[in-house]
């Protein structure tokens, strides 16, 4: 049988009032997926982790800035991009340490890279210094 | 769009209950922050955090719990969490906080839970 790719955008000011707003839009787009509530739970939290730290660390705060958040369904999976013109990062350095360590030195970074990498099956970031910064998630549909 | 989202705080006997009320998100961890600073500054080190009306909880209002509970427990308190749905708990699960803090069901087992001495140096 043929499927159509059903293909959903939010565009709202980079600002992290609006993160309630983006995990509504997450939420709504993954139950048509056929998400159980749980797992709709788990995509809304991965996508208000992507986009804090877009509004936070990418767009310093700036309300001037827009987030946009593309999610794309398709026979086989669920799948967010998120792409903003900010400051870039080295995915690499982000800090990876322990729970522990992070508590003993009073850390708190790095929390919300390791939440997206165990929610979602894919988390693939391309940096363009200067240029753009696109972030692509997916989730996998289960199959009957 | 609304982002829901009330936190109070009371001292009970000699505790500080924080309740949380609607989503911690990285909008709303400022509040929650401010709030145990208070309490702490105000020479509380015995906080329960309860969580039983929590709809939603991000990396931001986690790492308030990462934040003080060091200096809690370095002035003999601690951060006990309470009342948790299994939705909500997510989070702290993946990220292994069970192993960090202690999660009881309601307020007044958090209270009790003071009694037991932990020595959390070990887990870290």
């Amino acid at each position: 049988m043929e499927t159509v790719d059903k293909k959903f955008t939010l565009q709202v000011p980079s600002s992290t009032e609006n993160l309630a707003l983006i995990r509504e839009f997450v939420s709504s787009a993954a139950k048509q997926a056929g998400f159980d509530e749980k797992e709709v739970g788990r995509l809304e939290l991965a996508v208000d982790e992507a986009c804090a730290n877009v509004i936070e660390h990418a767009y310093g705060q700036d309300v001037s800035k827009e987030v946009i958040v593309r999610a794309r369904l398709d026979e086989n999976e669920f799948s967010i991009d998120i792409e903003d013109t900010g400051k870039g990062f080295d995915p690499a350095s982000v800090n990876q340490e322990e729970l522990e360590q992070l508590i003993n030195k009073r850390k708190t970074g790095g929390l919300g890279m390791r939440l997206m990498k165990t929610l979602m099956d894919e988390v693939r970031y391309e940096i363009e210094p200067g240029k753009k910064n696109a972030l692509h998630m997916s989730k996998r549909l289960k199959k009957d | 769009m609304p982002n829901p989202f009330s936190i109070s705080s009371a001292t009970e006997d000699d505790f500080a209950v924080i309740k949380l009320d609607g989503a911690v998100d990285a909008h709303t961890a400022p509040q929650f922050e401010e709030a145990v600073q208070k309490v702490i500054d105000d020479g509380q080190n015995n906080i329960v955090v309860d969580c039983e009306k929590l709809s939603y909880i991000s990396s931001a209002g986690l790492g308030v719990f990462m934040g003080f509970v060091e200096e809690v427990r370095e002035a003999d308190g601690d951060i006990k969490i309470c009342g948790l749905s299994e939705k909500v708990k997510q989070p702290f699960e993946i990220l292994g906080f069970e192993s960090l803090f202690h999660f009881c069901p309601d307020v007044a087992s958090a209270k009790e839970k003071f009694s037991e001495v932990t020595n959390w140096e070990d887990a870290y």
